[in-house]
């Protein structure tokens, strides 16, 4: 039960000069339940990538699998990876489309052929996974809202699927702070609490550092890295920068503080509990130079 | 996917032909098919076409693209060719029941045939060598006399720019959506024809929008450049007619004088 790619490689546009090689012989497997992150800069291929994750490229070379089967095999059976595997593209408020909101999120699950009684149940509980209230948000066009509740609305519409792998590609591009972190909140909970696995695809190391389990590093077509991040920020035979990505700020703090001399578990990614590490630190320090 | 369509299907590159001035491209083009109905027999149609063998090869642009050109038109070619052999009255060479072919049916359907793919091909090599932006701009100013009978067109050649400019934009964004939708479960693929329109819709809205938002925040762009019109703009690149054109004028007449010698001389 999982998703494999195998040695998967794409071409964009092959024979023309401007052809573009985006991804390079790459093989990844993917378990159910696992929270990764893909960092890498503009044109590293990640989306690319993921795109193959629901069969909505076709490699120019290689083979990708969910739970065993030849994903692009037959048609009938695509349309059964697209239900398992949830998609959100950048800027999804942009594919809104229904009178209201309520017929937008349910456009999924009626493709799907549900009951109605069933499709009034996914909607409901996939805006209250967004955190949208149902009773005074589904009635409303989705043209209406402000750009953060649109961009929920949109995520709604893919997670009333019900899928059990979840892609999102750069989810908090064009959001405030604020809105950023509570679409973050609202992702880590929904994983905790469905079991789904969930890939997201990021230039921002802070988010994946603080949320994903396994981390994959892209450059250039190819995976780099492939493993915790805890483990990456402290690899010194991997040079960050040169895929176009930096640490976060934590991490590098604390590197720069362990460098000067002082005490510190550079692994902590909390803040709250790196403010008391270097506060414990510095105390040590001093008493020792007394 | 959509993306992969060529649109303006321009091929960037350095060759004599591309380094041309746009607008003596447009003239010469439009000098080079009227010259082609000079032609009137064998001979100076193989002349016509060793004569387009030879700007594909200095254009540099691989002949397999240049012939993929004329696959839209086979229909066309096909229907022409065909009228051609079989109505064309004269000699009888072979006869089955009502229809016939003509000694003067080959020759005129050959004939026509080579003028349709010589058309195709020598229009092909315009749009392959020049960049959109390019001809737009010859256009503009080949067009530049009609000002003074009040014709806007600074304005058209801005909105042809424009439009041309947004052209793999929009298609970008149609195939994003697609996909978007498509991972929602959308089928655009099956059905009957009221049920494919139907299924349009969930691209259709999402595009006009981003269509319209789009077209909003580049007239406030142009606006905020204090973009007003034609009225005293100049150019970053000036278009200037050079040895080249002079060179490929030369080369044209050179033809001209030799197609028309096939047919007098």
């Amino acid at each position: 039960m999982s998703i494999e790619l195998q040695n998967i490689s794409y071409t964009y546009m092959p024979g023309t000069p401007y052809c573009r090689e985006a991804l390079r012989e790459v093989s990844l497997t993917i378990e159910p339940g696992e929270f990764i992150g893909i960092i890498g800069h503009t044109g590293s291929g990640k989306s690319t990538l993921v795109q193959h994750l629901n069969g909505l490229l076709r490699p120019t070379a290689g083979s990708v699998k969910l739970n065993g089967s030849e994903m692009h095999e037959r048609k009938k059976s695509l349309k059964l990876v697209r239900q398992k595997v949830g998609m959100v593209f950048q800027y999804p408020e942009h594919q809104l489309f229904e009178e209201t909101v309520f017929d937008d999120v349910a456009f999924g699950p009626r493709n799907l052929g549900l009951s109605n009684d069933e499709v009034q149940e996914r909607v409901e509980s996939a805006l209250e996974c967004v955190g949208l209230n149902v009773a005074e948000m589904s009635k409303r066009s989705p043209f209406r809202l402000s750009g953060g509740q649109m961009r929920r609305v949109a995520i709604a519409g893919v997670i009333a699927l019900r899928p059990e792998y979840l892609v999102l590609d750069e989810p908090s591009a064009g959001l405030d702070p604020c809105g950023r972190d509570e679409i973050y909140a609202q992702i880590l909970q929904l994983y905790r609490s469905s079991g789904m696995a969930v890939v997201l695809v990021t230039h921002n190391m802070e988010d994946v550092a603080r949320m994903a389990k396994r981390l994959l590093v892209m450059d250039h077509g190819r995976i780099r890295y492939d493993g915790p991040p805890a483990a990456l920020f402290h690899d010194e035979t991997i040079q960050l920068h040169d895929f176009g990505v930096s640490l976060p700020h934590v991490t590098a703090l604390l590197k720069t503080l362990r460098a000067r001399g002082l005490d510190l578990d550079d692994t902590l990614q909390d803040e709250d509990a790196v403010v008391e590490a270097i506060q414990a630190a510095l105390q040590r320090k001093r008493d020792s130079s007394c | 996917m959509l993306t992969d369509i060529m649109l303006g299907q321009y091929f960037p590159g350095n060759s004599f032909v591309h380094k041309l001035d746009p607008r003596s491209k447009i003239v010469l083009t439009l000098t080079f098919i009227t010259s082609i109905f000079l032609a009137t027999n064998y001979i100076a149609y193989l002349t016509v076409g060793l004569f387009i063998c030879m700007i594909v090869l200095v254009s540099g642009i691989p002949v397999k693209i240049v012939l993929r050109s004329i696959k839209p038109l086979w229909i066309i070619l096909l229907l022409t060719a065909g009228i051609h052999l079989f109505m064309t009255p004269g000699t009888t060479l072979v006869a089955w029941g009502p229809l016939s072919i003509t000694d003067e049916g080959v020759k005129q359907g050959v004939q026509m045939s080579a003028r349709l793919i010589y058309l195709i091909l020598i229009s092909s090599l315009l749009t392959f060598t020049t960049s959109p932006i390019a001809l737009t701009d010859a256009i503009e100013r080949l067009l530049s006399p009609l000002k003074r009978v009040k014709l806007p067109v600074h304005e058209l050649a801005m909105m042809m720019t424009i439009a041309l400019r947004f052209v793999p934009t929009l298609l970008e964004e149609t195939d994003r959506i697609m996909k978007a939708q498509m991972a929602r479960g959308a089928d655009f693929t099956s059905g009957n024809i009221i049920k494919r329109g139907q299924n349009m819709v969930p691209i259709l809205v999402p595009l006009f929008i981003s269509a319209f938002r789009r077209a909003d925040e580049l007239a406030t762009a142009m606006e905020a450049r204090c973009y007003r019109g034609g009225e005293n703009r100049t150019r970053m690149k000036e278009l200037q007619l050079g040895l080249r054109d002079v060179v490929a004028a030369m080369v044209l007449a050179v033809l001209i004088g030799l197609l028309g010698w096939l047919r007098w001389g």
